[in-house]
């Protein structure tokens, strides 16, 4: 399994990745889609709705189960990746990357330290199988 | 894990495993849930063909002179029509018309039936069905006999299900039509083989000695590398099945439902000769004017995923709720079944209540994909 070095981690299987602009971008991991199995609808936010650290901003659909999506940090929603509408298979194929969800100007960047990092989400997936 | 999970073990178990199955608890067995993944093998079954293992599914046997007689009290469709090797689906009631069980038999004889029984049902059935037949044929001259550790059932589903079986045996599958089967030799051993299953598409189900499983499976497997044949789990079976609008005992039917309620009146045949458990019950839910709510498939016309459990509502009313529900990856559309209460079933349309949002569903009675 992949996961990526400067990510921030959930418990629930949500990443943060902080841009260069200041921005966070949010998705689940390559764990979260094994576990889910096939994506087929994904529920997000509007451009400029808040979103709460800890607190559930969407639904993602598989063909097996719904599971809410926790956000990494509080903050307001700048944009939302409009491909998953059509392709959610993206957070099968690309978690990581295409398959991201939300990208937040976040209210304070230190609740990142709230998170794991990648080392720490190693373990914790592997205490949890 | 509580009760009695993962207690009971398939021959295969450890097979899935190493092949690397998703493994989960169904009916007390630990069975895959899925290899590749659920659309994939999904569509290995509409486009080719797919292998499960359904060896979690009982058996029971019911031999002697009186074996049709005693099979024909304990269900509600008419066993005394069938032929030898012919199979029948039906309804297996309580007294209060309540379906303990759905169950495909075999008529293997004039004096030997086999009955196919759900996996988390089979000691539930068995002594309902001892117990009953004792009850209703006391003079009888037949035995009962729990066979579900004996067989090991494997489903070989999809189009080219029957090419790549006739591959195996010499015995000419064009001869075994729908829902019959025959005794012949598949990959050098002698089993049941049936022209039945879960799935909407042609195709066969193997009943081998258990000790066979393991031969079988791998003689499968290596005539399925020819065909590209998918490993395929409980996950693909479920979105198959709903497709085809086959019900789930345990999810669209239970001891509280009967067949009138559940789309499966078409099982209960009423003037046949045998006095049959449930028949009274049966008789009289129909005389007065049918079950309070009926099963009905669903298609969701807006965006999300229809789930059990969710209620079903007409005008804000809640009129029902969801018993089976997922994404259908052949009509790429959500689909369901779910009751609804009967002043409420010719509703062309009504709302799901999904999660903090109604969408609205089309109501149905037809199945959601045919062949």
């Amino acid at each position: 399994m992949e996961i990526p070095n400067d990510y921030y981690f959930t418990d629930e299987h949500e990443w943060a990745r902080e841009n260069d602009d200041g921005t966070v971008t949010i998705g689940i991991t390559d764990h979260a889609q094994d576990l889910l199995g096939d994506v087929v609808y994904i529920e997000l936010p509007l451009d400029g709705d808040p979103v709460e650290q800890g607190a559930d901003f969407g639904i993602i659909e598989s063909v097996k189960t719904a599971s809410d999506i926790y956000s990494p940090v509080s903050g307001t929603v700048v944009e939302i990746n409009d491909e998953l509408h059509d392709t959610p298979e993206l957070v099968n194929e690309s978690p990581h990357d295409d398959g991201w969800m939300i990208r937040v100007d976040p209210d304070d960047l230190s609740e990142l330290e709230n998170l794991m990092d990648a080392s720490s989400y190693e373990s914790f997936v592997g205490e949890e199988e | 894990m509580a009760d009695n999970a993962t207690d009971k073990h398939v021959p295969l178990e450890h097979r899935h495993r190493d092949l690397g199955a998703r493994m989960t608890d169904f009916g007390g067995f630990q069975m895959p849930v899925q290899y590749e993944g659920i659309k994939a093998e999904h569509r290995a079954v509409r486009e080719n063909v797919g292998l499960f293992d359904v060896s979690h599914m009982g058996e029971v046997a019911i031999e002697g002179p009186d074996a049709i007689a005693v099979i024909d009290a304990l269900v509600t469709n008419d066993a005394t029509k069938l032929d030898d090797g012919q199979a029948q689906y039906t309804a297996m009631c309580n007294e209060q018309g309540g379906i303990v069980d759905d169950l495909v038999y075999y008529r293997l004889g004039p004096e030997r039936v086999l009955a196919v029984v759900n996996a988390a049902n089979r000691d539930k059935d068995f002594d309902h069905m001892t117990r009953k037949a004792d009850e209703y044929c006391a003079d009888a001259e037949a035995t009962l006999t729990d066979e579900g550790d004996e067989w090991v059932q494997l489903a070989l589903q999809g189009p080219n299900a029957e090419a790549m079986l006739q591959e195996m045996t010499a015995y000419d599958l064009d001869d075994i039509s729908f829902y019959r089967g025959a005794f012949a030799e598949v990959a050098g051993m002698e089993m049941l083989v049936s022209r039945t299953g879960y799935t909407g598409e042609d195709g066969f189900e193997l009943y081998c000695a258990a000790g066979d499983g393991e031969p079988l499976f791998d003689a499968l497997l290596d005539e399925g590398e020819d065909w590209d044949m998918a490993l395929c789990g409980l996950g693909a079976r479920d979105t198959l099945r709903l497709e085809a609008m086959f019900n789930l005992y345990g999810q669209d039917m239970d001891e509280t439902t009967t067949p009138y309620a559940c789309r499966m009146g078409w099982t209960v045949k009423l003037d046949k000769d045998t006095e049959f458990v449930g028949e009274d019950a049966l008789r009289n839910q129909k005389e007065s004017g049918g079950p309070e709510r009926k099963l009905r498939g669903l298609i969701l016309e807006g965006r999300g995923v229809i789930r059990p459990g969710y209620s079903i509502l007409v005008d804000g009313e809640e009129v029902g709720e969801v018993t089976s529900g997922t994404f259908a990856p052949t009509l790429e559309e959500s689909i369901g079944l779910g009751y609804i209460d009967s002043d409420f079933t010719d509703t062309d349309s009504v709302d799901i209540a999904i999660r903090n949002r109604t969408v609205s569903a089309r109501v149905t009675n037809n199945a959601f994909y045919s062949r």
